[in-house]
């Protein structure tokens, strides 16, 4: 497909709480994508970072703090933040500047150093924004966010708290299977039980963990991938970066309200499933063809949300594919086969950039322990607040 | 010196947050949440919008404040069971006590507002789709000033405002 841009290398630094700067964790994961590509970083022509702000997520520094660290070459160089969404804007950017002819060859990398515990806004008095507002207001952190939903499931679909235990059990096996997830080991139902309820119904290990980590990403043109001497690589077949459409019913936070729909009627499609629709129609497949996806699992019951927003079962039926075993390993479908942030936690710049190296893993058949078997398709997808979504699908 | 009472954010919420307009504190049928309404399209929203409608489909700058409805259905909820960041403001050394967090469904303006729930709300008195109704609250105190903001409560059962 002419729209499609390969994927000649992929590289993490490992999730963890190191106590470096993230500089130094993109750095290692952009050489690593660059060795996996076979290339130097002076054949790089576009460099595209994902933001990261010091210690926290609002975005300041950019992809020039990568060039400067790999060594000022003067390449083109972009900045991207759009919160959780941010790595996948950067690969939507560095794809269209391939698709447009700008550079043959992009690096994206994303990286960060997170805070511990609770995400909170940048300093100082600002009741303009709605970030700022939500603490202010309500100390209504992201897992007060999570729980929300994870409530109005139980409510409206029967989940339960052992259906949320469950995604974690699942999400744990497949972590412990790779060596850049941050928690390596099995957990059990009975040990999230007895871990500490953070935002009723979820408890610690129903919740991602702030976490420091990087990924990137060696992105090019078919043709450059073809003088390579790649004839198969893995491509990136589409990138969906869309908003919600006014008005906005689905609850989000940072804001307070929904939009009204006593005005206008509501959208056919709610947002999250808006962000899976458009990847679908770009890449011309639906999830019927789909290997794998990567979700964000920033809690377990968003992953059950996932199910349903991506079209693999219907609305209120994820919990029951994930009992009967389809989203594990060895399953019809695996979800978060690399352990999703329930293994490695949040490196929020990094994570949606972390997602497609393991699509580009499983593709390849390069994925271990934990590989699906003649994976040829795969969907990722994430959220960002304010009002950013977006999905990847590849295909080999 | 008396402290004064001041809106925790100014114009979300009738008068300043002591339930003005007939009577005094919780319950009082007064105290409402404030947001605007396009003249052109009809659009609600909250928090307020004042410049320009941020209806798509609508070039409206004519926006006039409206009071919600006083009672909703709960929509969800959850808790905080440890201390949020700043810019929450806590003491950190007087032991965290969780509050709860509501989502309320406003059947007149088909949206859903998160506030805190009065205290003495626990998670184990909601259920989604109980009647709250919003009510008079105070955020927390300084030297100088009482901090006011809106609170959902469980309706209670003689519907009068009496707990």
């Amino acid at each position: 497909m002419t729209g499609d841009v390969a994927v000649l290398g992929v590289g993490l630094h490992a999730w963890g709480k190191w106590g470096r700067g993230f500089v130094e964790y993109g750095t290692v994961a952009a050489r690593a994508a660059l060795a996996d590509a076979g290339l130097e970083w002076g054949d790089v022509q576009s460099v595209v970072g994902a933001d990261t702000v010091r210690g926290g997520y609002p975005g300041y520094v950019a992809g020039a703090t990568f060039a400067r660290a790999l060594g000022w070459q003067g390449a083109r160089v972009t900045s991207v933040y759009a919160a959780c969404a941010s790595g996948a804007q950067a690969i939507a950017t560095a794809r269209a500047q391939i698709l447009a002819g700008l550079a043959d060859v992009v690096l994206v990398v994303g990286a960060d150093a997170a805070p511990k515990g609770f995400f909170a806004p940048a300093g100082g008095d600002r009741p303009d924004d709605p970030d700022w507002l939500r603490f202010r207001l309500l100390g209504a952190t992201n897992p007060a966010y999570f729980g929300l939903y994870a409530r109005r499931r139980m409510a409206l679909y029967g989940d339960t708290a052992e259906d949320f235990a469950r995604v974690k059990v699942k999400n744990a096996a497949a972590g412990a299977a790779n060596p850049y997830a941050r928690y390596r080991k099995p957990v059990t139902a009975a040990e999230v039980a007895a871990s500490p309820v953070v935002a009723d119904p979820l408890r610690l290990l129903d919740i991602c963990a702030t976490s420091d980590g990087a990924a990137a990403l060696v992105l090019c043109g078919q043709e450059y991938a073809r003088r390579r001497g790649v004839a198969d690589p893995v491509r990136i077949r589409a990138v969906s970066t869309v908003t919600p459409r006014y008005p906005r019913t689905d609850l989000d936070l940072p804001d307070i309200a929904t939009d009204s729909a006593a005005a206008v009627p509501e959208p056919p499609v709610a947002f999250r499933p808006s962000v899976a629709r458009a990847a679908y129609e770009e890449a011309g497949l639906g999830p019927d063809d789909l290997s794998l996806a990567e979700v964000y699992d920033l809690s377990t019951a968003l992953e059950l949300q996932w199910y349903e927003d991506l079209g693999l079962c219907a609305e209120g039926e994820g919990a029951a594919l994930l009992r009967e075993g389809t989203t594990a390993l060895g399953g019809r479908l695996p979800v978060n086969p690399s352990g999703g942030l329930a293994s490695f936690g949040e490196a929020v710049p990094a994570q949606a950039i972390a997602q497609v190296c393991e699509l580009t893993w499983q593709l390849r058949g390069q994925a271990g322990a934990r590989q699906v078997p003649g994976a040829r398709t795969g969907i990722s997808v994430n959220q960002g607040l304010f009002g950013h979504g977006s999905a990847v699908v590849a295909v080999r | 010196m008396a402290r004064t009472r001041k809106p925790v954010v100014q114009g979300w919420f009738t008068g300043d947050g002591d339930g003005v307009g007939d009577g005094n504190g919780p319950g009082s049928p007064g105290f409402r949440l404030l947001g605007t309404r396009c003249g052109d399209c009809g659009a609600v929203f909250f928090p307020r919008v004042d410049s320009f409608c941020r209806n798509p489909g609508c070039a409206g700058t004519e926006l006039t404040e409206v009071p919600l409805s006083r009672r909703g259905t709960v929509w969800s909820y959850t808790d905080g069971r440890y201390r949020p960041p700043p810019p929450y403001v806590s003491d950190p050394a007087v032991p965290w006590r969780p509050y709860t967090l509501v989502a309320v469904e406003l059947a007149a303006e088909r949206m859903v507002v998160l506030g805190q729930a009065a205290p003495g709300v626990t998670v184990a008195d909601l259920r989604v789709g109980m009647p709250v109704e919003v009510v008079p609250g105070v955020l927390g105190e300084d030297a100088g000033t009482v901090w006011t903001t809106w609170w959902w409560r469980p309706v209670p059962h003689d519907g009068r405002g009496r707990v």
